[in-house]
């Protein structure tokens, strides 16, 4: 493997700066800011992970709410016998398992087919789970009582995050993240330089459901009472997609762009409105998908692009 | 006897009603210069797609220096040495020259990674005629330069058999001239090539051998000139000539 170079080295710098800076906030705020500042970093989280598979393969996956639960229901079901990490790990493993398991049932089915499997594959992993837990507990729920703190879990999301971008970074200058971009341009040609694309995807998505499943294992503190309905809800899957193709897929940390604002103002919508909330968002997707295809940042991108060419277009003309 | 090259034994291949190829049988020895030829719709490209694994055969094998690789996944086929060009010339827009040839260079036969692939691919770059253009973007090349690049990297991956379908289809005289010397050193340097072709000047100039396809059948094999005079290979073209 070569070192880093220039760009690399300064937006590794730039990162770790970035972390340092935002693990610092509960020190200024405990209540309030806190609050939403988990919420963000939770979707920055999930969203960066939703990207690192759907970014690439274009593949937009509404399975994250299918991980996010498998997490969750992992620190439930083993909070009073296993430590917190072990229970952390076993999301994450149960996470890729899950995620090799669809990818291997998928590899056949392309685009809007793969949306639809990905959707009834969480609604039917939730389904299941009510019902294992209707037959044989004795609660629809189960409760997780942690001396956790909120602080704890902002810091937790935060590293989940951290690990993310630098898995993302890592993947981008290994020859699976120049498999992946190959896959991106041309398929048939990837195939035929001895790309194993479906191989490649399923490694992606395993990747990504594992961190989406430890999410939700650092979420499950926080529920103090998880139930199918809340760890399963589909509305994490439908704000992943949107917020991430808000900020835009392209780069790897374009979703921040679109979870920074937006889940200022879901939080500020579900307050004042709290009955609106699904109208606002089935909007903003209309919005997104009609005006902004390619998120806040390939807009930015695009018209750089566009100065630049103004820019070669001009010099040739007076040269 | 060192088994051939390419051995292809009575490859068939089906699209519901319409045999594409049928039971077409020909063999290649290392460093063998063979032309596929006939005309339009005659299941030149299908034959490739077949040894490629870009399509499976409906029956017949497929050999590889004696290794069975028909049935296998392309990526498969393409790691064991097998490399193309396409008829329909497939760049990869978002990259650069370099990225494109890279892209042969990493996963296929060779499995180079890093600045020795970067080397690789510059290299084939300069020798295809196009270096200094490492960083230019594919998509702003003409159809000549995109067709080198993808010579290129198809070349990258140190192929064991290189398919070539119509890769001087629609070049004007002079560049023709460029690419026919181009093949040529390739053939001088001991490359095993399978080209399908429609300018008969290149193929009486560079081939070995040729094999004539009609409708899916093939139907003349042996030396360029004598093939080239043989009254069925002539009447399958008039054929064509007059449906056309
Ligand atoms: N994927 C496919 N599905 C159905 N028919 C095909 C397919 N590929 C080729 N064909 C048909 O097979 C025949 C041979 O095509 P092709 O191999 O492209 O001929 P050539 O390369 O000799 O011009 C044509 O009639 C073509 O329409
Ligand atoms: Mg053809």
């Amino acid at each position: 493997m070569t070192g880093f170079n220039l760009e690399e080295t300064r937006n590794l710098a730039l990162g770790t700066l970035a972390v340092g800076v935002a693990a610092l906030l509960p020190v200024f705020d405990q209540g309030f800011y806190l609050a939403i500042c988990v919420n963000i970093m939770l979707y920055a989280a999930l969203c960066t992970a939703w990207s690192l598979f759907s970014g690439p393969t274009h593949l937009v996956s509404l399975a994250t709410a299918a991980f996010y639960g498998l997490g969750t229901y992992s620190v439930g079901l083993g909070i009073d016998t296993l430590p917190y990490p072990v229970l952390v790990a076993i999301a994450a493993a149960s996470g890729a398992v899950l995620a090799g398991l669809v990818g291997a049932m998928t590899l056949r089915i392309s685009g809007v087919y793969f949306v639809i499997f990905t959707f009834g594959l969480a609604e039917f992993v939730r389904q299941v789970v009510t019902w294992l837990q209707t037959k044989f507990a004795t609660a629809i729920g189960l409760y997780v009582f942690t001396d956790i703190t909120e602080s704890q879990i902002y810091w937790m999301l935060l590293a989940l995050t951290a690990a993310v971008f630098l898995t993302g970074f890592l993947i981008a200058r290994s020859t699976l993240g120049f498999a992946l971009q190959i896959i991106g341009n041309d398929e048939t040609v990837a195939r035929h330089v001895g790309i194993d694309t479906a191989r490649a995807k399923i490694v992606l998505f395993m990747i990504s459901g594992a961190f989406i499943a430890i999410a939700g294992a650092i979420m499950a503190p926080r529920y103090s009472y998880i139930e199918p309905p809340s760890a399963f809800n589909p509305m994490i899957s439908f704000l992943v997609v949107i917020m991430a193709l808000l900020g835009g897929t392209r780069r790897l940390w374009g979703p921040l762009v679109g979870v920074i604002p937006f889940t200022i103002m879901m939080d500020f919508v579900s307050s004042r409105f709290p009955n609106h909330t699904m109208i606002v968002v089935g909007l903003a997707f209309l919005v997104i998908v009609y005006l902004i295809p390619n998120g806040v940042t390939g807009l930015i991108e695009n018209a750089r692009a566009r100065m630049k060419g103004a820019d070669t277009v001009a010099r040739e003309k007076t040269a | 006897m060192t088994p051939a090259a390419l051995s292809v034994r009575s490859a068939r291949k089906r699209f519901g009603g319409l045999v594409a190829v049928n039971d077409v049988s020909f063999d290649l020895r290392p460093g063998e210069l063979l032309g596929l030829i006939g005309p339009n719709g005659s299941g030149k490209t299908t034959m490739l797609n077949l040894i490629s694994g870009a399509l499976k055969p409906t029956a017949g094998e497929i050999t590889l220096a004696g290794e069975r690789i028909s049935g296998l996944a392309p990526h498969r086929i393409a790691q064991r040495g097998v490399a193309r060009t396409f008829q329909l010339v497939r760049v990869l827009p978002g990259l650069d020259a370099l990225g494109n040839v890279m892209a042969g260079a990493v996963f296929g036969h060779s499995r180079a990674w890093g600045g020795e692939a970067r080397d690789m691919a510059a290299a084939l770059l300069s020798r295809v005629g196009l270096s200094g253009r490492e960083h230019m973007p594919v998509t702003a090349m003409t159809y000549i330069d995109q067709k080198r690049v993808e010579l290129a990297r198809a070349l990258a991956s140190d192929p064991r058999l290189l398919l070539l379908d119509e890769w001087l289809a629609g070049l004007n005289p002079s560049e023709l001239r460029i690419g026919i010397s181009l093949i040529d050193e390739l053939r001088r340097e001991g490359r095993t090539i399978v080209m399908v072709e429609h300018v008969m000047d290149a193929i009486r100039s560079l081939c070995d051998r040729c094999v004539v396809m009609s409708s899916g059948r093939l139907i003349a094999e042996g030396g360029v000139d004598e093939t080239l005079r043989d009254p069925e290979v002539i009447r399958a073209y008039l054929g064509d000539d007059d449906d056309a």
